[in-house]
């Protein structure tokens, strides 16, 4: 592994006129990993990596992209990464084929290379029996496929993905995700943004965004240890109304429903009393409600990153 | 520029053209419509015509008569010349509409009567030989009612004759087949350009694109040129069937309107891209297009004559590459005029497709913000 970070970022900062939509981020993206971006809708997470792709301008900030300067360099570092957009950006009335000829033109795939190259990504994407199909009328997998092989084409060093699954059935995701590993094994470096916990759970490092802010980075791992004791499942008959008597109790961060039972994310430092507290808090109520402890999850981890600041703005 | 890259942007722009039956059907439908509706004559009376007048008998009656004439407003006199030949030089280079001639016999041929005065027009523009016959009305021995009475009653012998060059029968159609070329190239080629990078930048495409090695020079004129092809071949359908259904002759050569109709294309086409890197939606390059479009229509005087408008108007239409096409190709397709003879309006056209151009890919950022 090299000793330098693949993307190496300090202070990156971007305003939309009023709006802050990056805050001051610091990054540090390993090579050869998947490196998660997550955080809910608006966090920054798309205007920051338009930014490291040298696609929007930084208010403020470095950025250093395998080893070039971002946005001064952003030219010679688009022969070197593979960016997948959002929402699907190629052409819905050229074929399958057609899209990946075109796409191996633009980034310069070398002549002898561009065929074999194009039936390789073909065979490994299963998009081989599709070849003269046009893309727009393809479905939600197939395309994220399309646009994989495409991203991938010229072999990058970086691959940034925005969202990628976000339109995808389960089955496709999974499946999507398997490719991705085939990538990191060939020693791309991959940075994935999402807001869903179960794909943030697969990445091998994580940094959470909210409101534009950097507000937790490590390994899910670590992420999830740094609340062990602080989780809690309350079983009741009456979730809904355990959980209105529960919402304003001292030292509950969070609540939410799972089922038939309540998710419950304290603050740290909370005493052996707190289960206690709390079940005598909901027999007043007239709820007669347990509290078990539960192993955190990335979900919590997500709800102590981001709820703080929250409580912040209300006060 | 990558030549490749290039050829990519032009092949796909191709290829996606094809799979979009109703802008192909578009492209011949056009004109061939347009051809017919105007096809059909469109007369107005017009006032202040160019004109250069010579008057080799310089008489107090001949001045008189040149006087008369003037009074109407339909002429107006701006540039000098001394022989005929000099004024039908005038007319064929596109300086002026109208000439009037007064021969050194003036005082003889009116005591026998016979015409006193020639008034030559360039007939290629019917509305203006339509001014040129009521100018012919003007009296010619208003200043005399009684001297001469026995020969100013001989009625079957007009005193001043009009001679009509390019277009002797007056068909409107002659006129406008050459203007209409002009007038299509403008309405399609501005819409389809100013469309075809919007229509990338809404659909997410121009995301993908400028993630990639391509420059903004590579993907402007990889979506240029296959248009340009385009623009040739509505040409050809309009020259074609105008000289099938109107019987509009070309007396130029065939070599100088093409290239006329390129460098029309040409400013059109830039000055769609130029549309396109301000427009956010393909409703705003479209509303964009019309607003060029129709002072184009207006004031190029593909519809009104060009003399007949107020100055601000005309300084306007200067502004407009169809006003320079017009004159163009009248020229070349009816006064058998060369390019060179024009070079002032070709020249305003290249100086015209270099500005857009340079504008365009100027404004067009490798960037999202």
């Amino acid at each position: 592994m090299n000793e330098a970070p693949a993307i190496h970022v300090r202070g990156l900062t971007r305003r939309f006129g009023q709006l802050l939509a990056v805050d001051h981020v610091d990054l540090d993206v390993p090579h050869g990993r998947v490196y998660g971006f997550l955080g809910p809708n608006g966090s920054g997470k798309s205007t920051t990596i338009r930014m490291l792709c040298g696609l929007l301008t930084p208010t403020d900030g470095e950025i250093e992209v395998l080893g070039l300067r971002v946005p001064q360099q952003a030219e010679d570092l688009r022969r070197r990464i593979g960016y997948m957009t959002q929402s699907f950006s190629l052409f819905a009335d050229l074929t399958v084929g057609e899209n990946l000829e075109f796409i191996a033109e633009i980034l310069g795939v070398p002549r002898e290379r561009k065929r074999p190259r194009i039936t390789e990504l073909m065979d490994r994407y299963r998009l081989a029996d599709r070849r003269h199909q046009l893309a727009g009328t393809m479905s939600g997998g197939q395309k994220q496929r399309l646009a994989l092989a495409c991203a991938v084409m010229h072999e990058p060093e970086l691959l940034f993905l925005d969202e990628p699954t976000s339109a995808v059935d389960p089955e496709s995701r999974r499946e999507f995700w398997e490719a991705l590993f085939e990538l990191t094994d060939a020693g791309t470096t991959l940075l994935v943004s999402t807001h869903l916990m179960d794909e943030a759970e697969r990445c091998h490092r994580l940094a959470i965004l909210d409101r534009g802010r950097l507000v937790a980075d490590g390994t899910p791992g670590e992420l999830t240890r740094a609340l062990d004791g602080r989780t809690w499942l309350v079983e009741s008959d009456d979730p809904r109304r355990a959980q209105r008597a529960l919402v304003d109790a001292p030292g509950v961060l969070g609540i939410a429903q799972v089922g038939h039972a309540l998710r419950l994310l304290a603050e740290g430092g909370q005493g052996d009393g707190f289960a206690a507290a709390l079940e005598q808090r909901l027999s007043r109520a007239g709820q007669s409600a347990r509290l078990h402890p539960t192993p955190p999850n990335l979900e919590d981890v997500f709800v102590a990153a981001t709820r703080p600041g929250e409580r912040e703005r209300v006060a | 520029m990558n030549l490749r890259r290039l050829w990519a942007i032009m092949q796909k722009e191709v290829r996606q053209m094809r799979r979009d039956r109703i802008t192909l059907a578009m492209i011949m439908v056009l004109p061939i419509v347009q051809l017919v509706l105007f096809g059909y004559a469109i007369n107005l009376n017009l006032r202040g015509l160019d004109a250069a007048i010579v008057d080799q008998a310089q008489t107090s009656d001949s001045r008189a008569l040149v006087m008369d004439m003037l009074a109407t407003d339909v002429i107006r006199p701006v540039a000098t010349a001394h022989t005929p030949d000099q004024v039908i030089d005038l007319i064929r280079r596109g300086r002026i509409n109208v000439g009037v001639v007064i021969p050194p016999d003036f005082e003889a041929r009116k005591q026998d009567g016979r015409p006193v005065a020639q008034v030559l027009v360039d007939g290629s523009d019917a509305t203006v030989a339509g001014a040129a016959a009521q100018l012919a009305q003007t009296p010619v021995d208003s200043r005399l009612p009684d001297a001469h009475a026995p020969y100013a009653s001989t009625p079957s012998v007009p005193r001043i004759v009009v001679t009509s060059f390019y277009n002797p029968e007056r068909r409107s159609a002659v006129n406008i087949v050459p203007g209409l070329v002009g007038v299509i190239l403008t309405m399609t080629m501005v819409l389809f350009t100013a469309i075809a990078i919007v229509r990338e930048r809404e659909r997410g495409n121009m995301e993908l694109l400028i993630a990639t090695p391509l420059t903004s020079t590579e993907l402007m004129l990889g979506k240029v040129v296959p248009y340009v092809l385009i623009g040739l071949v509505q040409t050809t359908v309009i020259l074609a069937l105008g000289r099938w259904l109107f019987d509009v002759p070309i007396r130029g050569s065939l070599l100088d309107v093409y290239f006329a109709a390129l460098l029309l294309i040409a400013s059109n086409l830039t000055l769609g891209l130029l549309i396109s890197s301000r427009a956010q939606s393909q409703f705003q390059a479209m509303q964009m297009t019309f607003f060029i479009f129709l002072p184009s229509i207006l004031l190029s005087g593909f519809m009104f004559p060009f003399s007949g408008m107020p100055k601000l108007a005309q300084w306007i239409a200067e502004l407009l590459p169809l006003t320079h096409f017009l004159r163009l190709i009248r020229g070349i397709m009816l006064r058998n005029a060369s390019l060179l003879d024009l070079w002032g309006d070709a020249l305003a056209l290249v100086a015209f497709i270099a500005v857009m151009m340079t504008g365009a890919i100027l404004r067009f950022r490798k960037r999202l913000d």
